[in-house]
């Protein structure tokens, strides 16, 4: 006698008690706390809070803990959490302009004002595994340099725009709001501020590879690296009720701003273009990524020929997003056997009809 | 409300806020209106994946109320991993009565079946929807799609189902089988099995479709001509089955095959659960099954 | 004398500051075979375009007899209208066979569409109909299964024509139909596409930059330099005497060639 699979539900509830189990790992090892993700793992902080779209590091090192260091399920659980928050209103736009400064990089140019601040950079550290890490080691404090009340930090691409030689960023039409992708549907072909929101939230990984292969002539965009800064900015609310501006308290931004092969035309004088990345915390590989792809996206507006995936808006924007795509890759191993067993029986009909057909033309065979 | 509701009190009744809910119906109310036809809605993040049944949740979400009684299933099952885990996202944050028989509930989630038995005026069916686009895989250009939908070009769905029947004899597709609503619009029904379009045909519930990942709804209102594709000289044909449901015996259900042991034992149970225990308790027994007295619940 | 089938006047279009063409005016009648020549760049293929409605000009008008008769400006159709003349009334035989074929579909599917486009539902009268074109364009029917990656250029390019003509247009427009074939899969297509032309009483919109070409298909000729139509008229005679120096110099680059 046959007895149909029962219990799902408690199959369920002993996996989850499982997982939880897996998570804390072995209980004589001390529990991570969220702070030690904040403060020890803190760029993979940072890529959380940039893919989840929500700036809260407590949150997202607690989402980290959560998804035992699957980041792509710890952006998940910040993405679901964030749909819930109601939304008070919009800041102003943040000035990077203004931005705080702890790294600033530029490759277009070998002194400028402001001056090239490495910050706390990989870059140049020899990819030797440091086993000393191993133990908890001394850790001597940085150096710090006193910084001028006056110091300013102009924008490379300002200073550019100055001599009239990069296009100028065009003019808000105050009239057409900014689209809100999280609120509407994205619908094609998509303007430059939803196709940036998709870019900012997605997954690095894609980011890289597309950013990767426009260098590789997959619609190549001769991008230089006018400026790279990160920092701090602050954010700013209008409260029109009460006729002031308030600050909400500062963020990591980071920032880079591509400078991109020049374009003119009979009426209009050569100029560089612009690919532009901004990505919550210290997001460097993020931001270029997403500064290549943006410039690559735009290949329609300068009429450029779009042969490259990179250029391709349709393909870019619908696949960019880490939380749709791995939920329908995933749901692959959800149960399909009542489509399978729609392809069996038509497989097994035509097999069938195949063997039929092989009988009547060789009637010898099947005696 | 149970106490596993009082875990969710922080959030609002069927998990989505009112106005999301809002947005939802309106998009409904389009989609009811111009049977068939995709409407775009600004689908929300939910706590489970995309492609997991994001845009069914969301549709059943947005029609709950109080009163409702709200079946789910997967592959025809009440009792599959992801039917259960939906029911549950449903009794936690609704607190709405569920039930595993299809003539009491009000709606009906599924992924991947209709149920056998008939549905009423009174009921809701809402399916999940993987990729809402018929010509989705034909031409993979939104702008495109929407244009040929809007001109009804339809003759590339019919080049695809000419090129299956010169290449394998048939017509190859045997689930999200395309159809043809109220006489206008191409419309994927879901990876449903071919066996179940009939179904959709003229049926009395409304029948509402939610593409949580590709942000569509589409309907089919009650009482709507659904008419899968097909040619004069190579109609439509549903799947049928050559042997009964070996536990209750049924002859026009859609059976699961099931695996006994490795030596090519198999056997055909039907994929409706519900519909295979009330013909046991109604006495029917098949070749595998023995006869059950009747139950009001699953016992768990 | 017929009635026009096709009516354009004043066509003008320009890209940002550069010219496309300019002022370009012609009337073709059914069954007439119009040569549009020049080099790259002289504006060709922005007419074609104009002309096939697939761009909007800047000025001017493009008026079709429709088969009820009526003359209307194709601008004046909506979408839906212009894209089932489209499939239906006219062909548009491209230069890139890819371009105008579907590769990942049979050579019977690619025959069959527009068929099927138009609601024929009848698997096996599709099957019969494709098999007969693919006689006609001189393709072995036995590959009426095969794709047309496993074809020939000349073979697809053939395909390609059978795939514009199965709705019986009235009008075809061609793209450098023999560009990129070798000269002797050229000259079987262009004996090919002669005799359909003169059989099914085609009216043909012909751009090519090879006056070989045009003599041999065309009853008329416009030449166009820098977006003008510099000279038109029968095509022996621009061929055989031209007026303009430009022409003069294309008619002996060509005789040299």
């Amino acid at each position: 006698m046959y007895v149909a699979v029962k219990g799902g539900e408690r199959a369920i509830a002993n996996a989850h008690r499982l997982l939880d189990h897996e998570r804390r790992g072995d209980r004589a090892v001390p529990e991570l706390s969220p702070t030690q993700i904040d403060e020890q793992l803190a760029l993979a902080v940072d890529r959380v809070m940039s893919e989840g779209s929500l700036y809260d590091r407590g949150l997202a090192a607690l989402a980290i803990k959560q998804a035992r260091g699957d980041l792509i399920e710890a952006i998940f659980l910040v993405r679901a959490y964030r749909t819930t928050l109601p939304r008070f209103g919009y800041s102003n736009p943040v000035d990077t302009g203004r931005m705080a400064i702890r790294r600033r990089i530029s490759a277009t140019y070998k002194d400028l004002p402001g001056g090239q601040v490495l910050g706390p950079t990989f870059d140049y550290t020899h990819r030797l595994i440091d086993f000393a890490l191993a133990a908890e080691r001394e850790v001597a404090e940085p150096l710090t340099a006193p910084v001028g009340p006056d110091t300013e930090t102009p924008r490379v691409t300002d200073m550019i725009a100055n001599d009239d030689l990069i296009e100028r960023n065009l003019k808000t039409d105050e009239t057409k709001p900014v689209g809100d992708l999280t609120r509407d549907p994205l619908a094609f072909p998509a303007d430059r501020d939803l196709r940036l929101q998709n870019l900012a939230r997605g997954d690095e990984g894609f980011l890289l590879a597309l950013g990767y292969s426009t260098q590789r002539g997959y619609g190549r965009n001769h991008p230089f690296v006018g400026e790279i800064r990160m920092g701090e900015v602050e954010i700013e609310l209008e409260i029109p009720e009460l006729g002031l501006t308030a600050s909400l308290g500062a963020v990591t931004l980071t920032e880079c701003q591509m400078v991109n092969q020049f374009k003119g035309s009979l009426t209009e004088p050569a100029r560089f273009t612009r690919g532009y990345g901004l990505s919550f915390g210290h997001c460097e590989r993020r931001a270029m990524s997403m500064a290549l792809v943006d410039r690559a996206l735009r290949a329609k507006e300068f009429g450029e020929e779009r042969k490259g995936p990179a250029q391709d808006e349709e393909f870019v924007l619908s696949h960019s997003d880490n939380v749709q795509s791995t939920g329908f890759v995933e749901h692959l191993k959800l149960p399909h056997y009542v489509d399978f067993q729609a392809e069996l029986a038509l497989l097994r009909q035509m097999r069938s009809e195949f063997e039929a057909r092989q009988a009547s033309s060789h009637p010898e065979a099947a005696e | 409300m149970s106490a596993t509701a009082e875990n969710y009190r922080g959030y609002n009744f069927a998990y989505l806020d009112e106005q999301t809910k809002r947005m939802i119906r309106r998009a409904i109310l389009k989609a009811i209106a111009i049977p068939g036809y995709q409407v775009p809605f600004a689908s929300r993040e939910m706590p489970m994946p995309y492609g997991w049944g994001t845009g069914g949740v969301q549709v059943t979400a947005a029609i709950l109320g109080p009163d409702d009684i709200l079946k789910v299933i997967d592959q025809g099952a009440d009792d599959t991993t992801n039917a259960v885990s939906i029911r549950q996202f449903f009794e936690k944050t609704a607190g709405v009565q569920t039930t595993t028989e299809t003539g009491k509930a009000t709606i009906i989630q599924t992924r991947h079946r209709i149920p056998e038995a008939t549905l009423q005026d009174h009921q809701v069916l809402v399916y999940q929807v993987p990729i809402p686009e018929p010509l989705r895989f034909l031409e993979p250009r939104e702008t495109e799609t929407r244009t040929m939908h809007a001109l009804a070009e339809y003759g590339l769905m019919h080049v695809k189902l000419y090129e299956d029947i010169a290449q394998h004899g048939h017509i190859a597709k045997t689930y999200d089988y395309p159809v043809l609503v109220a006489e206008r619009y191409v419309m994927a029904p879901s990876p449903i099995p071919k066996f179940d379009n009939p179904k959709m045909h003229q049926s009395g519930a409304l029948q509402l479709f939610g593409a949580g990942r590709e942000k569509r709804i589409y309907a089919i209102p009650p009482h709507t001509e659904v008419v899968s594709l097909d040619f004069e000289d190579h109609p439509f044909e549903p799947t049928k089955f050559t042997e009964p449901c070996a536990l209750c015996g049924a002859l026009d259900s859609y059976l699961d095959e099931v695996i006994t042991d490795d030596k090519g034992g198999r056997m055909f149970v039907c994929s409706d659960t519900h519909h295979c225990e009330s013909r046991r308790a109604e006495g029917h027994v098949g070749a595998l099954g023995t006869p059950i007295t009747p139950v009001t619940e699953a016992a768990e | 004398m017929n009635d026009p089938l096709l009516v354009v006047e004043g066509l003008a279009k320009s890209y940002g500051g550069r010219m496309g063409c300019a002022d370009v005016s012609f009337t073709l009648e059914p069954g007439e075979v119009l040569a549009i020549v020049g080099e790259s760049g002289s504006g060709k293929t922005t007419l074609l375009n104009l002309i096939s409605g697939q761009l909007p000009p800047d000025q001017g008008r493009v008026a079709y007899r429709m088969r009820d008769g009526a003359l209307r400006n194709i601008l004046d159709l909506t979408e839906a209208e212009r894209r089932f003349l489209a499939r239906t009334d006219w062909g548009f035989v491209h230069q890139d066979a890819r371009n105008g074929l579907r590769m990942g579909v049979s050579a019977g599917g690619n025959i069959g569409e527009r068929l099927m486009g138009i609601g024929d539902r009848h698997y096996g009268k599709i099957r019969d109909v494709a098999l007969n074109w693919l006689d006609r364009v001189e393709i072995d029917p036995a590959r009426i299964d095969d794709k047309p990656g496993q074809f020939s250029g000349g073979m697809r390019q053939r395909l390609q024509i059978a795939r514009n003509l199965v709705t019986n247009p009235r009008l075809v427009f061609m793209d450098e139909p023999t560009g990129g074939l070798d000269v002797s899969v050229q000259a079987r297509l262009l004996d090919l596409i002669r005799g359909l032309v003169a059989e099914l009483g085609l009216a043909v919109v012909l751009v090519t930059h090879d006056l070989a070409v045009a003599r041999l298909l065309s009853h008329r000729i416009l030449v166009m330099k820098g977006g003008y139509v510099i000279e038109a008229g029968l095509t022996d005679r621009v061929l055989d005497d031209p007026q303009e120096a430009y022409t003069q110099l294309l008619v002996s680059s060509v005789l040299a060639a």
